[in-house]
C-alpha cells in the first residue's frame, strides 16, 4: 500500500505545494530571526522527494540529507512538528534537539536529515540489511545530492548494497551544484557511471516531472522489495534559491539570471491538476495552522539540554565547577 | 580448575551474545577466518549472515552497523587494526553517538566497536600502534579498557547489550594473559571500577595492560611502599566514586597510561583527583609523549610507552 497522501496526482501536487509553501515560510522565518542558524531550501526540487515517496509504502524508510525538508514532509511528516523543530521548540519532531539538518521522525521511517554529506547511504544500506534480516518487506529511499557522488563513502556503500543486495533506492538529486561548484567541474565520469560501476542498475530521469520520478521509483521500489537488490536514479533537478539562506546575504554570482530563469520555467508546480486553486488554499491554511502550532509550541528547559544524549540513561557530568 | 585466556574469553562472551539474541550480529574483516581470534568458529556456528565477512570499507561498514542498529539489531563491528578508529570516526563520533540526542530520542544505536588487539603489537610501527582510547572518551563514547579475561568477558557482553555505542579495546599487551577462572563468568556493569590490590600509602590508576605491570610493580615495592592499583575498566563513564574514595584513603596518585599524555586520559584523571581531592603531594602520571607516533624500531617502540621502571620512578616521586 503506497502512502495514501501521495496515490493520486491531485495528492502529488497537493504535497509539492505544502512543500513549496512551507520553504518559502521557512525563509522568511530564517529572513526575521524567529529561525536561527540557517535552511537549506528545497525549492524547486519537490518533484524528486515526492515522486519517490509515491513508489514507498507507509512502512519503509528513508536517509536524507542537510536540504531534507521535502524528504520529511514528503513521507508524511507534520509540518507544524517540521517547523517547531526549525524554531527549536519542545512540540518539535526532535523536540528542538536537532532542527532543520537532523529533522527526523522514526514513527514513520524517517531516519533523519544528515548534515554530513553522504553520511546516510550507508546507514540506509545498514538499515535496509537488518530489515531484510528480520524478514521485514522494508525498503529503504538514500536522497543524497550530486556533491556527495564525490565523497569514499558513498561509493563504499553503493558496493556494499551491490554485494548485500540490499533493498535500498539511491536516490541522486542532481542540482547541478555542490554548493558552488558545478557538477560538471567535480565528478568525473557519470552518476549513473559510479553505480553501473558497481552492477547497480542506473537511469536517469527528469527531476522537475513528479510523474517520471515516480515511475521510476516504482520500478526501482519493485526490484528492491522483490529481492532484486538496489538501484539508483539520477534526477536532474535544480534548487531555486540559494545553498543555503545564508548565502543570500553574500548575493554570490556562481549561477547566471538566465540559467536560474530557464529552470523556473520547468518548475515542478506548473502542471497544475484540476482543482489546484483549492488545494493551494488548502495548504496555505494547513501551513498556517502548522505555523500556530510551533510559534505556541514551548521553548525547551535548559535544563534539559543533555537529555537523550544516552539512550541508556546514562547522565553526564555537568560542565559547571563543582 | 579453568584457565582461560584474554583471546578466549571475549570470544566466549561474543558466542554467548550471539547465542542468547537473534539481534546480536558481527560486521568485521576476515571475521569469517576469525583471523583476530574474537570470532574464531563463529560463522561456522551461527552463518554468514550473521558473523558477516564485509568488504575493506571501514566507513560503510560501520554506518552500516549504525543502519541496522536503528532498525533493532545489536552490531558488533570489528576493527583489526587501532588505527582504523580513525578512519571510522566520523561515524561513531559525529554519527553513531549523535543519533540519541538530535533526534530527541526518538533513536538508539547499541552498537559495539570492538579492537581486539590496540596499542602497540611490537614491530607494526606508526600506523597500527595507537591507543586512542581517549579520544572516545572525550567524544562521550562509552570506552572500555578490559586488562583481565574475567573483565573482558564481562565489559563485551555488557557493552553488548548497552543501548548506546561503546568502543572496547583489547589492549595487545592483555591479550596473552591467562586466568584461573572458577566463579561463572557474567557481564560487568559498564562504569565500574575494580580494585586489583589494596593499599594505603599511594593510588594506581592503571589501563588496560598496565595493570598488570602496576600489579608487578606494587609488588616489587612492597617492602618500601604500600601501593593501591586500581582498575578504571571503563574509562568513560569513569567511576570517580572508586577514585575518590580510594584516594580519600591515599592521598596519593599515580597514573598509568598508554597513551598520548597531552589531553589524555591520564589528564582527566589527575583533574578530577585535583578537583574533588585533597592530595597530599602533587599526582604523577605515567604516560606515552606528548603526539607519540610509535617508532619502528623495538628499542625505540618501547622507550615511547609506559615502562615499569617510570612507575617505579613516579610512585616513589608521588610520596615525596
Amino acid at each position: 500500500m503506497s502512502l495514501p497522501h501521495l496515490a493520486d496526482p491531485a495528492g502529488r501536487y497537493r504535497t509539492m505545494r505544502l512543500i513549496r509553501s512551507f520553504e518559502e515560510l521557512a525563509l522568511e522565518w530564517v529572513r526575521s530571526g524567529l529561525v536561527v542558524g540557517g535552511t537549506h531550501p528545497y525549492i524547486g526540487q519537490e518533484a524528486v522527494a515526492v515522486g519517490v515517496c509515491a513508489a514507498l509504502d507507509p512502512a519503509d524508510q528513508l536517509t536524507s540529507t542537510h536540504r531534507g525538508h521535502g524528504h520529511v514532509l514528503a513521507k508524511g511528516a507534520d509540518p507544524g512538528r517540521l517547523l517547531a523543530e526549525l524554531l527549536g521548540r519542545v512540540g518539535g519532531l526532535n523536540g528542538g534537539r536537532g532542527g532543520s539538518m537532523h529533522a527526523a521522525d522514526f514513527s514513520l521511517g524517517i531516519l533523519g536529515a544528515n548534515g554530513i554529506v553522504g553520511a546516510g547511504a550507508p546507514i540506509a544500506v545498514g538499515a535496509a540489511w537488518a530489515a531484510r534480516r528480520r524478514g521485514e518487506p522494508t525498503v529503504l529511499a538514500s536522497f543524497f545530492g550530486d556533491g556527495a557522488l564525490n565523497q569514499g563513502v558513498l561509493l563504499e556503500s553503493l558496493n556494499l548494497a551491490s554485494i548485500w543486495r540490499a533493498p535500498v533506492v539511491f536516490v541522486c538529486e542532481n542540482n547541478g551544484y555542490a554548493t558552488t561548484l558545478p557538477a560538471a567541474s567535480a565528478v568525473g565520469g557519470s552518476a549513473c557511471g559510479r553505480a553501473a560501476a558497481f552492477g547497480i542498475p542506473a537511469e536517469t530521469v527528469d527531476g522537475m516531472d513528479v510523474e517520471a520520478v515516480r515511475a521510476a521509483a516504482e520500478r526501482a521500489v519493485e526490484r528492491a522489495r522483490s529481492g532484486g537488490g538496489p538501484s539508483f536514479l539520477e534526477c536532474l533537478t535544480y534548487r531555486f534559491e540559494a545553498h543555503h539562506t545564508m548565502e543570500r546575504r553574500f548575493r554570490l554570482s556562481y549561477r547566471t539570471a538566465e540559467e536560474v530563469a530557464s529552470w523556473r520555467e520547468r518548475d515542478p508546480l506548473a502542471a497544475q491538476p484540476p482543482g489546484a486553486a483549492a488545494i493551494d488554499l488548502e495548504v496555505a491554511e494547513l501551513l498556517s495552522s502548522a505555523a500556530g502550532f510551533a510559534l505556541a509550541s514551548a521553548e525547551p528547559d535548559p535544563a534539559t539540554a543533555t537529555d537523550h544524549l544516552y539512550a541508556s540513561g546514562l547522565r553526564p557530568r555537568s560542565g559547571a565547577a563543582l | 580448575m579453568t584457565l582461560l585466556s584474554y583471546a578466549k574469553a571475549m570470544n566466549r562472551a561474543l558466542a554467548d551474545a550471539l547465542e542468547a539474541d537473534p539481534a546480536v550480529c558481527v560486521f568485521g574483516e576476515d571475521v569469517g577466518a576469525g583471523l583476530a581470534g574474537l570470532t574464531l568458529g563463529l560463522q561456522q556456528r551461527f552463518g554468514a549472515e550473521r558473523v558477516v565477512d564485509v568488504p575493506l570499507s571501514e566507513q560503510a561498514f560501520t554506518s552500516a552497523g549504525i543502519g541496522a542498529a536503528l532498525n533493532g539489531m545489536r552490531p558488533v563491528i570489528e576493527l583489526q587494526i587501532p588505527s582504523l578508529l580513525f578512519l571510522v570516526f566520523e561515524q561513531l563520533a559525529n554519527q553513531a553517538h549523535k543519533f540519541s540526542l538530535m533526534t530527541g530520542g526518538q533513536a538508539r544505536v547499541p552498537l559495539t566497536v570492538v579492537v581486539p588487539g590496540s596499542g602497540s603489537r611490537s614491530g607494526w610501527a606508526g600506523q597500527h600502534s595507537d591507543h586512542p582510547y581517549g579520544l572516545f572518551a572525550h567524544v562521550g563514547i562509552k570506552t572500555l579498557a578490559p586488562a583481565t579475561p574475567t573483565d573482558a568477558y564481562g565489559l563485551l557482553s555488557s557493552a553488548i547489550r548497552d543501548d548506546d555505542p561503546v568502543v572496547l579495546f583489547a589492549p595487545a599487551g592483555a591479550l596473552g594473559v591467562r586466568e584461573d577462572v572458577t566463579a561463572p563468568l557474567v557481564p560487568v556493569p559498564i562504569g565500574t571500577a575494580r580494585t586489583v590490590r589494596r593499599g594505603t600509602d599511594v593510588t594506581v590508576v592503571a589501563v588496560g595492560h598496565l595493570v598488570h605491570q602496576a600489579v608487578a610493580v606494587a609488588e616489587e615495592l612492597a617492602g618500601e611502599v604500600s601501593v593501591e592499583v586500581l582498575d578504571p575498566r571503563t574509562l568513560y563513564p569513569l567511576d570517580r566514586a572508586a577514585l575518590v574514595e580510594s584516594l580519600g584513603r591515599t592521598g596519593r596518585l599515580v597514573v598509568a597510561d598508554d597513551s598520548n599524555r597531552f589531553a589524555g586520559f591520564a589528564a582527566e584523571v589527575l583533574a578530577v583527583a585535583a578537583e574533588e581531592c585533597r592530595l597530599l603531594a602533587p599526582p604523577r602520571r605515567v604516560t606515552r609523549p606528548d603526539g607519540a607516533v610509535l617508532p619502528f624500531a623495538p628499542t625505540l617502540d618501547r622507550a615511547v610507552q609506559p615502562s615499569a621502571g617510570q612507575l617505579r620512578d613516579a610512585i616513589r616521586a608521588a610520596l615525596k
